[in-house]
């Protein structure tokens, strides 16, 4: 097995797509010849061509809603925004057509799309290159929505999402494209099912859910608390829409302690979903409160380096914050 | 202008009691401290004196009910004056030394109803789905909140402690929740026609409670040696009477805890006990001496501090103790702190006995009956030369019960050696 | 000798016969509808009269069920033409049961026929126009024969996403023809409000692709223009904005009052310019309708307008579960 990283993973799972079937194809901005801004897309425009691997005009909206237009005729869009920051200009196209076009046409029509987005803070990006968009999106019914956190998630995620029949906002955790590393097996398909979480530390004294560059961070809190005896069960979630609500309640009905870690804001953020989750259906099984740990209210990250170590939820804040939970 | 009477506080642990028996009734007179009412608290029986002249306008609490330190259980007025029907809510007074310190942290749990701290929703669910008493669980919490880890080692103890346990070891070592997993007032159906059920009184349930927990805490070992009394018993003849004079009455358990002070001295890892974070060696020895109440069971008064004591001071002591342990005038402090015990189980004719530890103690000195019995004394013949003999000695089995996780036999039979030989050389 | 090219462009005189048969239906149905709502019968109604003739001869200069329309919710004429029945219309209006469109979740008349590759739109004005790109871009890539008509209002070109989808059909050459629907008016607003061009077609110059205008109240004039604009997309050599224009004889929809913003004396005279009474003219001059004949047409629509409300009258509504799906593909009421 071969040990790569996120971002190579996600190439890999595309190139066997665009490979296996002719509809499957790629568009977003600088995703051709210059094989993406964070070369995602690298060495697939020489390897399928300008008709499969499209650079598109520098307009989001359009970028999604030529996307669905494709998707209507059959074709397998892979749509990249180049930024999370930059998809707003796209909300529309997602939110009121993508999303709601199964349901509008009573299943007449579909739109198999999936749309790529780099997210997340800690690469100095500042209040336009740093954002999280998740909970935007999974609030949507219609949409399903992703967040890969390793290599090999990534390209069996990537790879179940093109063969989805409906929309997917694949959301990649820009700052762990090449900072995170995995083994991917090079000999067999590699295809990772939308929806289940997944359990990557099992633990006892409580449950942290998190996903993307979080989730790494809560390994690492974990694994420094478990020096001071606190046992701590991390859970990638993987899927934030729709939510694997067994795996979380089946986590917090062993630990009875819950922690919800995420970079983007605090209020209103997934992680409110995820307590209310547990404060409908698990509230016989919870020994203390549901605690979140989230970025702070502020409008975007700042740029500077310590505004942006301020900003973003790292090992330490989580250790801490376990711990305290813990202590409850 | 009425006076209440309240449940009062008996000790700095207990936060509860229950009403045993009224002494007056409504519209009865009673004069101030006159006693009003017998209160039992966790092994002390007293008498509450009413705090006014006046007749006893109402009573607000039933023989035989438990009710929370502060609770209102009388009024005290003149005749006729109005009284309420029911009890305020909760003026327990010192709640806020039960309840868990405050912090400034988010979410510090909040004082519960029961001054157990605050109990999350599944420490509650699992209380009920297996019948627990949350106030025997301890809490590791925040401010001292029962965990869930907390009720469930709760829980877990008592069904993984019966198979340790010595097999046909009997009724007694059930586990714990199967004692007291009933709810207070319900009865187990009998068993046959003829057979009865004797409700449980507080103390035999506290007594009960006890025993098990100290059969599931300590590594119990007995090791037995037996002593020769003679000197013991010619000394105590000679100073009887001048004991007697300074208002003590001699007795020989007064020997015995003057020699087990002497082998605590010695071996001082036996005055102490086991704690998670280590062995807690006490400064002071406070000896327990196990006093029989007859049907009404069993109490344990400690004499304080019985290295600083001589042996009249000690035999004073426990005079005192005894006499007001079986009028029920001990107050609570009296029966807490011991660092060692002596149970003199041959008062009743027992030979041998394996007592159990009084928790936290490392060990428990068991003393039998006083018997004279033939032994083979070991001497030398007028030529020097070795030579036995048959003797009639008063003589009496000790043994000590240690806890094996804080001593080993070794020390064991090395304490229980040293009271044997200050015992056999008394002079 | 317009009417000679007509007839060669695909058009014999049953076909025109046909259209106007259809722009009459349209209207019957439409007239019939506002009567509905001002009874108190039906929620709400969009109108399309006086646009059925160019919506009609753009939709007759397509291949039916070959080439793929993304029309907006004035497009009533448009959708007969296409193959949509009265009485799924009427469906649609009451919001009964097994409307086609969408199962009578969405208002009446925000179509979609997937026999007829007719795509389902939504309300936001404009975020139709990058599908109807998008399926030709899909088109392209398969190298299908087939092209794409998608329809809009005047107003709703001021949106950056329709600007977004037409530039995307010019720079790829994309099968696709813009049809602006110009009435003048978006809700209140009039053209000049609107834009600073004196024609939507002038927009075209921007984007770099052919921009047309014609008459829209002459349904041969923009089947012709259709046509042409079809004919080029076929070829490969990309798309054509047509601009019709047309004339909303009526307030924006059942819930709009154009007193306080249209003179009366304007509407009076659009009266004067009507299409369907335009159409009628022409036909009878071209020697193909006699007055028997149109009053056959006229008894024919009416008749198809009456059965029509009855059948939905007396159709069910839907059961309240079929609210609940299908949210994902695949989706099914039991789970």
């Amino acid at each position: 097995m071969a040990e790569i990283t996120l971002i190579e993973g996600l190439r890999q799972g595309m190139d066997e797509e665009l490979e296996r079937d002719e509809r499957v194809f790629i568009v977003g901005e600088d995703v051709g010849q210059r094989g993406g801004v964070f070369r995602a897309t690298e060495g697939l425009y020489e390897k399928y061509g300008e008709d499969r691997i499209i650079d598109s005009p520098l307009a989001e909206d359009s970028i999604v809603g030529i996307g669905i237009g494709t998707a209507l005729y059959g074709m397998r869009p892979i749509c990249e925004i180049q930024f999370a920051d930059f998809i707003y200009p796209a909300f529309n196209q997602i939110v009121s057509e993508a999303a709601r076009m199964c349901y509008r046409s009573a299943g007449e029509w579909t739109v198999p799309m999936v749309i790529r987005v780099p997210y997340g803070g800690g690469i100095g990006g500042g209040l336009y290159h740093s954002q999280s968009v998740e909970a935007f999106f999974a609030h949507v019914p219609g949409l399903k929505v992703v967040v890969p956190s390793t290599p090999y998630d990534a390209k069996g995620l990537i790879k179940s999402s093109v063969r989805d029949p409906g929309p997917v906002i694949f959301l990649e955790p820009k700052r762990g494209y090449r900072l995170i590393r995995g083994e991917v097996p090079e000999d067999e398909e590699v295809l990772v099912p939308i929806g289940p979480a997944r359990i990557s530390r099992t633990g006892t004294d409580l449950s942290v859910f998190a996903y993307g560059m979080m989730h790494h961070y809560c390994l690492e809190a974990a694994e420094r608390v478990a020096q001071e005896g606190i046992n701590a069960e991390v859970i990638d979630l993987r899927t934030l829409k729709p939510v694997d609500r067994q795996t979380i309640l089946a986590s917090v009905a062993k630990t009875g302690r819950a922690l919800i870690v995420h970079e983007d804001n605090l209020t209103g953020g997934y992680g409110a979903e995820i307590a209310a989750i547990l404060a409908e259906e698990a509230f016989g099984d919870l020994d203390a409160p549901v605690r979140r740990l989230a970025g702070p209210d502020v409008p975007a990250m700042p740029y500077s380096h310590p505004f942006e170590s301020w900003f973003m939820p790292d090992a330490d804040r989580i250790a801490k914050a376990i711990l305290e939970l813990a202590a409850f | 202008m009425s006076t209440e009477v309240i449940m009062p506080r008996l000790g700095e642990s207990l936060v509860e009691g229950t009403v045993t028996k009224w002494l007056r009734h409504p519209d009865d007179h009673i004069e101030e401290f006159e006693p009003l009412v017998e209160i039992n608290t966790d092994k002390v029986d007293t008498e509450v004196p009413s705090p006014a002249t006046g007749t006893v306008l109402k009573l607000y609490v039933a023989e035989g009910e438990t009710v929370r330190a502060g609770t209102l259980l009388a009024v005290i007025g003149e005749p006729g004056e109005e009284v309420p029907d029911a009890p305020p809510a909760d003026r327990e007074e010192g709640a806020t030394q039960v309840a868990p310190p405050k912090t400034a942290d988010q979410g510090t749990p909040k004082a519960g109803r029961d001054g157990l701290g605050f109990i999350s929703p599944v420490v509650s669910r699992i209380a009920a789905e297996h019948n627990v008493d949350l106030s025997q669980v301890s809490g590791t919490g925040s401010g001292g909140r029962i965990t869930k880890k907390d009720v469930l080692a709760y829980i877990e103890g008592g069904r993984s402690a019966a198979p340790w346990e010595e097999p046909g070891s009997g009724e007694l070592f059930r586990p714990t929740e199967e004692f007291f997993g009933d709810k207070p007032g319900t009865v187990p159906e009998p068993t046959g026609l003829a057979d009865t059920v004797l409700p449980l009184d507080a103390v035999r349930t506290q007594i009960a409670e006890h025993m098990v927990r100290s059969r599931r805490t300590s590594a119990h070992v007995t090791t037995l040696m037996e002593a020769d009394l003679g000197r013991v018993l010619a000394h105590r003849k000679e100073h009887k009477q001048s004991f007697a004079r300074e208002g003590a009455n001699l007795t020989l358990t007064a020997y015995f805890v003057a020699a087990a002070v002497e082998a605590l001295k010695e071996v001082p890892i036996v005055n102490s006990s086991w704690s998670e974070a280590g062995i807690v060696l006490h400064k002071a020895a406070n000896v327990g001496v196990a006093v029989s109440l007859g049907e009404a069971g069993l109490i344990v008064p400690v004499v304080k501090n019985a290295e600083q004591l001589s042996l009249q001071a000690i035999a004073k002591a426990i005079n005192d103790l005894a006499e007001r342990a079986r009028s029920h005038k001990l107050v609570p402090d009296e029966v807490q702190g011991g660092t060692f015990t002596i149970t003199n189980h041959g008062v009743t004719g027992s030979l041998l006995a394996t007592p159990i530890i009084h928790q936290p103690q490392c060990a428990i000195l068991g003393i039998g009956a006083l018997q004279k019995r033939a032994v083979v004394i070991e001497g030398l013949s007028p030529s020097g030369e070795p030579e036995d003999s048959l003797a009639i000695r008063p003589m009496v089995y000790l043994t000590l019960t240690f806890d094996h996780r804080i001593i080993d036999g070794g020390i064991g039979d090395h304490f229980l050696g040293i009271v044997v030989q200050r015992l056999q050389s008394w002079a | 000798m317009e009417a000679q090219e007509d007839l060669q462009l695909n058009l014999n005189e049953e076909s025109l016969l046909e259209m106007y048969g259809l722009i009459v239906l349209s209207r019957r149905l439409d007239e019939r509808t506002w009567v509905l709502h001002r009874q108190g019968k039906i929620a709400f109604h969009i109108s399309g009269i006086g646009h059925e003739a160019a919506q009609v001869g753009a939709a007759m200069a397509l291949r039916r069920g070959q080439d793929w329309v993304v029309p907006y919710y004035r497009d009533l004429a448009m959708m007969l033409a296409l193959g949509l029945t009265p009485k799924e219309f009427m469906l649609g209006v009451m919001g009964k049961k097994g409307e086609p469109s969408s199962g009578a979740r969405q208002m009446p008349s925000h179509w979609s026929i997937r026999r007829m590759n007719v795509v389902s739109h939504s309300s936001p004005v404009a975020t139709q126009t990058p599908h109807a790109s998008g399926i030709g871009l899909a088109i392209k890539m398969r190298g299908d024969d087939a092209i794409v008509l998608t329809s809009i209002g005047e107003g709703a070109t001021s949106q950056g996403a329709w600007y977004e989808a037409v530039n995307w059909a010019a720079i790829h050459k994309l099968p696709v023809v813009f049809m602006v629907e110009n009435n003048l008016y978006a809700i209140s607003v009039r053209q000049d409000r609107q834009m600073a061009v004196e024609h939507v077609a002038d927009k075209a110059a921007g984007l770099g692709l052919p921009g047309v205008t014609v008459d829209g109240l002459d349904a041969l004039a923009v089947h012709r223009a259709i046509s042409e604009a079809a004919a080029r997309a076929r070829a490969g050599d990309g798309p054509t904005l047509v601009e019709a224009m047309v004339q909303r004889m009526t307030p924006h929809s059942s819930d709009d009052d154009d007193r306080s913003y249209r003179p009366r004396a304007e509407l009076e005279a659009l009266k004067a310019q009507d299409p369907v009474r335009l159409q009628r003219d022409k036909l009878m001059d071209m020697g193909l309708l006699s007055e028997q004949a149109e009053t056959e047409v006229q008894e024919r629509a009416a008749a198809q307008v009456e059965e029509a409300i009855k059948f939905a009258a007396s159709a069910p509504y839907p059961e309240v579960s079929e609210a609940s799906y299908p949210v994902y593909a695949g989706d099914r009421a039991d789970g």
